[in-house]
């Protein structure tokens, strides 16, 4: 049954409690809905599909949020970057769509990994290793029953934030998805709730704008690359306000 | 002749033709003695690298002498880092990606690798082409 992974993640006592008025009883959750097929082309792999358990719905609507963000996302690479990250992206997330049935079967540890995985084999860019080390290690670092609560997130994130400086050689303040990744983790860890990770996501990926870039394709730019947002920060931030949604809905 | 004697370059950029025009450029100017792959592009063929591609290029010239990676940008890099990973230890230690000009750093490195020079020298050659 669905609801048991799903209430892995959105439930338990940690998660909004007391932080915002619209944390809502447990017993008043309802099931997911599924993804939104009238957005999406009938060819796309996310039309029509039921909603599933949590790593194959998270599979499907990471690909979705992509999808409506991808056009952006390439605008903002080929200002400071070569212009494939919506491209690179969609790739690399329709590998992880397309494998959403066989994630639906795993727990999230699991499943993040081997999402994980098809990121660093199917995205073709440096997004590739870069989001697909933050999966893996998230996995690795998730709780066997799933995150109960934000702090657990927050503990997962950490897991995944060092992964991507390590693979990057970077860290804050560089103009990267680091820039969002972080503050969210920070967010979530000092107790924060929902909203103040949709927040600090927000407040992150506007941050890149002033910054100059000192790591990827943007650093050849130098201070050119001031005054634009940072395209892999704000893919960061799509995914944050994904996951946040889902958890949102989870939590009604 | 196959060379087990002598460390084996790799070439990744996100172009197939710069990958392959700079493999060639390295056996004409280097000869054959020294083994070179040349990897380029994504999946489909477009502008891009990929890592299961990068993996069999590093495979198909592989010998325990190592392995030194040219790679032209970013995404080049990070995915050979990663293909790297993937092959593991104890491997992944004889393979060193050079931080150098893709065509100038390979022929750098096939010329230094072709006299028989070990992994950590002709990868200093390599990077000593752009200090």
């Amino acid at each position: 049954m669905k609801g048991g992974l799903t209430s892995s993640v959105a439930g338990g006592a940690g998660w909004n409690a007391g932080k915002t008025a619209d944390a809502a009883a447990p017993g008043t959750r309802q099931p997911l809905p599924p993804v939104a097929p009238a957005d999406l082309p009938s060819t796309h792999p996310l039309a029509a599909r039921p909603a599933g358990p949590l790593p194959g719905e998270l599979a499907r609507r990471a690909l979705a949020a992509i999808a409506d963000h991808a056009d952006r996302l390439s605008a903002l690479d080929r200002a400071i970057g070569d212009g494939d990250h919506g491209a690179n992206m969609l790739r690399g997330f329709g590998a992880v769509a397309g494998a959403a049935d066989r994630l639906a079967a795993q727990a999230l540890p699991e499943a993040l990994q081997a999402a994980g995985h098809l990121l660093v084999m199917k995205t073709g860019g440096a997004s590739g290793p870069l989001y697909g080390s933050l999966l893996d290690c998230m996995g690795k670092a998730a709780p066997a029953v799933g995150p109960r609560s934000g702090v657990d997130l927050a503990q997962m994130l950490d897991a995944g934030i060092d992964a991507i400086k390590l693979r990057g050689r970077s860290d804050a303040g560089a103009k990267t998805m680091l820039d969002v990744l972080i503050p969210v983790q920070m967010a979530l860890a000092s107790g924060g709730a929902i909203r103040a990770a949709r927040d600090a996501a927000d407040t992150g990926l506007e941050a890149t704008r002033a910054m100059r870039a000192k790591r990827g394709r943007a650093a050849f730019l130098g201070a050119r690359s001031v005054g634009h947002l940072d395209p892999g920060a704000c893919s960061a931030a799509v995914l944050v306000h994904m996951v946040c949604d889902l958890l949102e809905e989870a939590g009604r | 002749m196959s060379a087990p004697g002598t460390v084996s370059i790799v070439i990744v950029s996100h172009s197939r033709d710069i990958a392959r025009g700079a493999a060639e450029m390295v056996r004409q100017m280097v000869g054959a003695e020294v083994r070179v792959a040349a990897c380029g592009g994504n999946a489909e063929g477009g502008l891009g690298t990929d890592v299961a591609a990068i993996r069999a290029a590093i495979d198909s010239v592989w010998t325990d002498r190592g392995v030194a990676v040219l790679v032209d940008l970013g995404g080049a890099e990070t995915n050979s880092e990663s293909a790297i990973d993937l092959i593991g230890p104890p491997r992944a230690s004889r393979i060193a990606i050079c931080n150098a000009p893709v065509v100038e750093g390979a022929v750098m490195a096939a010329t230094e690798a072709a006299g028989g020079a070990d992994l950590a020298t002709v990868r200093a050659t390599a990077e000593a082409f752009g200090a």
